[in-house]
């Protein structure tokens, strides 16, 4: 996973509540067993007029020219409810968004944001949507800075030192491998039922 | 190590008991490293999973509590293979076969008559019990709280953390209690109970907590209501949801094929009896409904928050304001085909299904039945009955609920999600007004541009009947 520290950029305004992982990532985009090649599926009911021709709707936001290559994306309350699809997440880094700033996420798909490499900066996006030029996200400092402000937000500790050092969970967890037999082998005792 | 047992320490919610007594270590900042009981796992989202695991080099730690069944992309059209209707459908099928072959954990494959939706199984088989932690890398999985388990929905990468350690990294949720005194209406069900929960507080109103239902008309449900009512505490956006385990659950597992047998079942229902919260535990928020103000319900827009009374109408901006700004309450109307004011009951419709994890059980195929009986659906209607499980299907039947079902002009199908979603294979058609038992009623999640109003089966079953939106208590 790619290391987070800083990221400038337009910001595209989807600011809708209620953007589902269905409409972030239709099912019907989802169509081979891999993580890759969802980026052109992202947003395909709302992106094209004819999804399967994949022509282009001139009127939706992510297709206006000079947002082309935007790696900010600004949501509405409730971001990402619905299915659990880590495809959601998958799509929207696939595609180059790094950050997804929404005045709340669904958990789960703020938990999948952050193991793959996308910061959910819980803010309320309109201020910052009034915002002509680029924006600054700045993970260290957790800040968004514009040319007219300064927005401070707050993210887990353990969301940010995973963003900021591009780790791998597992891995993480791995070293404790012993910590944890020992643990199952007590927990088997005392409920042997659960094994 | 703290047991469940309330000792002399403070008293604790059932969540909280199942937190302590599987956190391994505290990781800081309300992170704990928590102990994985059980991982389900489903061919849409599995097969990638366990794929990237074995890329990585890596191998399920307990092979023997990780479970997969084929349920999302397979057809659901009697007679059905590995090809399915969805283009692709076979790869994620076969690629979930080899890789559940590999790792070497059971998979309810097709044909076996274990086989179903993954939470309709895993009670079905016993797989859930209570005082579990259970993950599934699907947003439903909460659903299985119903048996007192603790059980979320996850990522594709937490399933492969869960497989490759048998833990997760978990950041600790708050608690909410959600109390329903008294008793609800005959004629009034677990969906409905669950619509009105959302259209009163809103599909945020349950926000990252663990909700316990509580009180005597959750007490009063038999296991499969309990399922129906925690499936859509994730339309809630509850981090999960439970209910206490209690005898009706006890007798629910006796006997199932996973469950503890012999003395290990005694010892195990002498554990589960001290799981439910202690006398004076406090929930981080609480919300009380009184049961008898809960009528049959069914969803007017995009959201299942936007669900009003079946006898009512389609509620005022005014109404919802607050809830669904201006933007989404047209775009909902807008997508829906419908305008402010207009009654729910007597709308025409072009589709029913009765399906899905909320409401595929024999119960719930025994009420719709009783209301088919010597009735026929209305000309033009596309009606279909999907069981959840292969077991519920030779159930209902061993009972003539598939002779009832197919004479009143439903089609009779086999196990599986079906069109509950949409995902490339079968669909209802652009503007098709659909009344459907299942879950979500987002824009094209039955297919694109299809028009979703969830209900009860029983109000499906007389919608389908009456060609129209209908009130089942006008038929029974
Ligand atoms: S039945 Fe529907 S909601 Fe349930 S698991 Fe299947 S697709 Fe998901």
């Amino acid at each position: 996973m790619t290391p987070f520290d800083q990221v400038t950029s337009l910001a595209v305004p989807l600011i809708r509540d209620n953007v589902d992982t269905d409409a972030i990532i239709p099912s019907r985009e989802m169509t081979s067993v891999s993580k890759h090649g969802l980026a052109d599926g992202l947003f395909a009911g709302w992106r094209y007029s004819d999804a399967k021709a994949r022509v282009p709707n001139p009127d939706f936001v992510l297709n206006q020219p000079r947002l082309a290559g935007a790696s900010i994306l600004l949501g509405g309350a409730n971001f990402g409810c619905g299915s659990s699809r880590e495809h959601a997440a998958w799509a929207l880094a696939e595609y180059g968004f790094r950050v997804v700033i929404a005045p709340s996420f669904n958990p789960i798909f703020r938990a999948n944001c952050v193991r793959n490499g996308i910061v959910p900066v819980e803010l309320d996006p309109t201020p910052i949507a009034a915002e002509a030029g680029a924006i600054t996200v700045d993970l260290p400092s957790q800040t968004v800075t514009g040319a007219s402000g300064h927005w401070p937000f707050a993210i887990d500790a353990e969301a940010k030192a995973m963003l900021i050092g591009g780790l791998d969970e597992i891995g993480l967890t791995l070293q404790r491998r012993d910590e944890i037999a020992a643990f199952r082998a007590a927990d088997a005792a005392r409920r042997p039922w659960a094994y | 190590m703290p047991g469940y047992a309330a000792t002399m320490m403070k008293p604790r919610t059932a969540f909280d008991k199942m937190w302590d007594a599987h956190r391994i270590a505290d990781l800081g900042g309300g992170t704990g490293l928590v102990l994985i009981d059980r991982v389900l796992l489903h061919e849409r989202t599995g097969g990638i999973a366990l794929k990237s695991l074995a890329d990585a080099g890596r191998s399920v730690h307990a092979p023997d509590h990780a479970f997969a069944t084929m349920d999302h992309v397979v057809d659901t059209l009697p007679g059905r293979t590995d090809r399915t209707i969805m283009p692709t459908g076979r790869d994620f099928i076969v690629a979930t076969r080899e890789a559940a072959q590999a790792a070497g954990i059971t998979l309810f494959d097709l044909g076996d008559p274990r086989q179903g939706i993954v939470h309709v199984l895993s009670p079905e088989q016993g797989i859930v019990l209570p005082g579990v932690t259970l993950v599934c890398p699907d947003s439903h999985t909460c659903s299985q709280g119903a048996l007192g388990a603790l059980a979320w929905g996850i990522g594709s990468s937490e399933a492969e953390h869960a497989l490759a350690t048998s833990t997760l990294r978990v950041k600790k949720p708050k608690t909410m209690r959600v109390t329903i005194d008294g008793r609800l209406a005959p004629g009034v069900t677990p969906k409905d109970l669950a619509l009105h929960l959302l259209g009163r507080f809103g599909s945020t109103g349950a926000k990252g907590h663990v909700v316990e239902y509580a009180g005597e008309a959750v007490r009063a449900l038999d296991v499969e209501g309990r399922l129906t009512l925690c499936n859509m505490a994730t339309e809630f956006s509850a981090f999960s949801a439970l209910i206490a385990a209690d005898e009706t659950v006890f007798a629910y597992l006796k006997g199932r094929p996973y469950a503890p047998s012999g003395a290990a079942w005694e010892a195990a229902v002498a554990d589960w009896r001290d799981l439910a919260s202690d006398e004076g535990a406090v929930f981080d928020a609480e919300l009380c409904v009184d049961a008898a103000e809960v009528c049959p319900m069914v969803t007017w827009g995009t959201s299942p928050q936007q669900a009003a009374r079946l006898d009512g109408a389609v509620p005022g901006l005014d109404t919802v304001a607050g809830r669904d700004t201006r933007e989404a309450y047209d775009r909902a109307l807008a997508y829906m085909g419908l305008e402010s004011g207009a009654p729910l009951i007597g709308l025409p419709i072009d589709a029913a299904f009765i399906g899905s994890c909320t409401n595929s059980r024999l119960s719930d195929l025994r009420r719709a039945a009783a209301l088919l009986q010597g009735r026929h659906v209305a000309p033009g209607i596309r009606a279909i009955c999907v069981p959840g499980s292969s077991q519920v299907k030779a159930a209902a039947e061993a009972e003539g609920l598939d002779r009832i079902f197919l004479a009143a002009g439903f089609e009779w199908r086999e196990a599986g999600c079906s069109m509950c979603f949409f995902a490339g294979g079968e669909s209802f058609g652009p503007q098709q007004r659909v009344i459907s038992s299942t879950n979500r009623n987002f824009e094209s999640r039955q297919g694109p541009g299809t028009r979703t109003h969830l209900a009860s089966p029983e109000t499906v079953a007389a919608s389908a009947i009456a060609g129209a939106i209908a009130d089942p208590r006008a038929l029974a």
